[in-house]
């Protein structure tokens, strides 16, 4: 064996050993896995870490400096008025979109899971709010709530809920106007929610089903003691990331009441930007932006563990 | 009384009859075995009778009520399924007490009967384990706790065996069978194996197609098929059956002896070619053809193999075979029995 493995030449040795390299599990699973984490250190990791230094340091485009101030941007943020109002509507916002959108999209998976006529044209229709772009779907919305054209207060007044003189003012007064935002970002939502419900819905087995009925369950009884806890850790992953996508965005509120009206609408995005962008506060906006990162972390760690909890 | 009684129950999908006139009377306390091959219309039955189907004719009888379009939880029966179907994400006290939760049972009304079904079936000690921590057993026993708690008028079985591995299955069916004589509720079990339905029966209803073929004690259905469809679903092997005088004649491969072990008795002879044969140990099996029949046709003979000498089986050679008058059964042209012996 010796005398054999010694014939072997040398660089004849040295290509075999390459020539398999691929076949290796650990260098070929590397490469593989090298785009994907060169991608996020980049365009994440980079700017992360620049936004910590920034909400740390003085900066601002005309005086780009990095002194170094500490916490100082935090503390004049939580004083600010106008940061803890839109702290309070981001929560209202995420909390009431997703709250919405969870709700229309049980309704809508249990309606989609009946048979009926037409329901795969409905199914890829439902999908629409998702796939539309954004600032195509929010320029409908504004004009479905605009103050002389609303259609929404067309129909309130031809059905007599209103009258003509005290019609609302759907993005003009503050409430209506969160309410606003929040109705169209739920509809964003939902075709998701859906997904969600209907993958979690289809996957309970039949026969639990069937022994639910037998065992004297009603619908109720069996959508909400059976279904909805068997499905719970698929719809709380769902909704962890709705409300990371929530809480961070800014599309909705900037295309339809740019945070008006006084900052009612304003969410902790909005707001990052307007600072550290439109304004030229970098340091502030880091800041602000920054903020948002304790609180999905808490949230996002509480959903995750009692997710795994309920895991069955 | 009958516990459940169907009168010419139909069940229609479409254009295809699933269920095609039905009509059984399971007296009170029996044990009803179901059996026929895959897609018969036995489950499709069951579930009607449980109302998860329902019926396109036909009356169902539950305790003498007529329930054709009450829904399931006010029947009054119970089913164990294929897969069990727990509830995962409840411990097995609360598997248990759903049934008697769902009909507003008193709180500790409820304990006492989970206490009393888990004691009954030995799972007193898992009552606070989940579904998934349970092995196939428990998990059987389990669901057939849950099954019983609410004391139904009937219980019904869909195949509860065929998530257990062979040597478990065994043990199962001895259970199942011990517990409900003790019990003494009615019992109707779906079952395409007919070691199942033949071991644990107090009677046997043989379906194909959506029809009842024969209704009968397991000793009734395996001795006196009613026809042939019976006669060679039952059985394993099944029963040869050959074409002669324009009808069809059956006989148990294990009444198909050499004729020196049935010279006692009435006998009808055939001669017989060894083809191949099987030592099963407490038997032997031997495929052949008979002389003046269909040449194509294997029949097969169970021989006790302390009777018959290794070397005495030679593929290729005849022998004189016999079946005693009395295991000869006839058919006419459609398949029915002809004549009784």
């Amino acid at each position: 064996m010796v005398a054999i493995a010694d014939a072997v030449p040398k660089p004849a040795r040295l290509a075999a050993r390459f020539r398999f390299i691929l076949d290796r599990r650990d260098v070929l699973g590397a490469i593989m896995v090298a785009p994907a984490v060169l991608y996020v250190l980049l365009l994440v990791g980079v700017p992360f870490l620049m936004a910590v230094y920034y909400s740390l340091s003085a900066y601002t485009i005309y005086d780009p400096s990095w002194r170094f101030v500490g916490l100082s941007n935090f503390v004049d943020i939580v004083e600010n008025p106008v940061f803890r109002q839109t702290l309070y509507n981001t929560f209202i916002f995420t909390f009431g979109s997703q709250t919405l959108g969870l709700v229309l999209g049980k309704f809508g998976a249990l309606v989609l899971l009946r048979p009926f006529p037409g329901r795969k044209l409905v199914r890829a229709l439902v999908i629409l709010p998702w796939a539309v772009p954004i600032a195509l779907a929010t320029v409908a919305w504004q004009w479905m709530f605009d103050s002389l054209y609303s259609v929404i207060n067309w129909t309130l007044i031809a059905l007599g809920v209103v009258s003509r003189s005290d019609a609302p003012n759907w993005l003009g007064t503050p409430h209506l106007a969160m309410l606003s935002v929040i109705v169209v970002n739920a509809w964003r939502f939902f075709p998701f929610a859906i997904v969600i419900f209907l993958a979690g819905i289809t996957a309970v087995p039949q026969d639990v089903l069937d022994a639910a009925t037998v065992d004297g369950a009603g619908f109720w009884r069996r959508n909400y003691q059976i279904i909805m806890p068997m499905i719970l850790p698929i719809v709380a992953i769902g909704l962890v990331f709705g409300i990371v996508f929530t809480f961070t965005d800014l599309s909705v509120v900037f295309l339809m009441t740019m945070g008006g009206p006084v900052g009612a609408t304003s969410v902790l995005g909005f707001l990052g930007f307007q600072t550290g962008i439109n304004s030229g506060d970098v340091a502030h906006g880091a800041a602000i932006s920054l903020f948002m990162l304790p609180v999905l972390l808490v949230v996002v760690v509480a959903m995750l563990r009692f997710i795994r909890r309920r895991e069955i | 009384m009958a516990a459940v009684s169907t009168r010419n129950i139909v069940k229609k999908f479409g254009e295809v009859p699933a269920v095609n006139g039905i009509s059984l009377d399971v007296p009170d306390g029996e044990f009803m075995v179901l059996l026929g091959p895959s897609g018969c219309g036995k489950t499709t039955f069951l579930r009607i009778i449980c109302g998860l189907e329902q019926q396109t004719s036909g009356d169902l009888l539950i305790g003498g009520d007529l329930v054709n379009g009450i829904p399931p939880r006010a029947r009054g029966v119970a089913m164990m399924f294929q897969s069990y179907g727990l509830y995962p994400h409840f411990s097995v006290r609360h598997n248990i007490a759903f049934p008697l939760r769902t009909q507003r049972v008193p709180s500790a009304e409820v304990d006492k009967k989970v206490a009393w079904a888990s004691q009954l079936l030995g799972i007193d000690h898992l009552l606070d384990r989940r579904p998934r921590q349970l092995s196939g057993g428990e998990r059987q026993r389990v669901a057939l706790a849950r099954a019983l708690v609410r004391e139904p008028t009937a219980l019904l079985l869909d195949e509860p065996l065929s998530n257990l591995d062979a040597k478990l299955r065994t043990s199962a069916r001895q259970e199942i069978k011990q517990f409900q004589q003790r019990v003494g509720v009615t019992t109707i079990y779906v079952t395409h194996d007919q070691v199942e339905a033949m071991g644990m029966g107090d009677r046997i209803a043989v379906i194909d197609r959506g029809q009842v073929r024969q209704v009968g004690t397991p000793s009734e259905i395996y001795d006196d098929p009613a026809d042939r469809f019976v006669a060679t679903f039952v059985g394993a092997p099944p029963m040869n059956i050959v074409a002669r005088n324009g009808g069809y004649l059956g006989f148990r491969p294990e009444n198909f002896l050499p004729k020196d072990m049935v010279k006692d008795a009435a006998i009808t002879e055939f001669k017989f070619r060894v083809d191949r044969s099987e030592y099963l140990g407490s038997e032997r099996i031997v495929y052949g053809v008979l002389e003046g029949f269909d040449p194509q046709q294997v029949i097969t003979a169970k021989l006790p193999p302390a009777h018959v000498a290794d070397e005495w089986i030679r593929p290729g050679e005849w022998h004189p075979f016999a079946v005693r008058d009395s295991a000869l059964r006839h058919f006419d042209n459609d398949g029915k029995r002809s004549r009784r012996h």
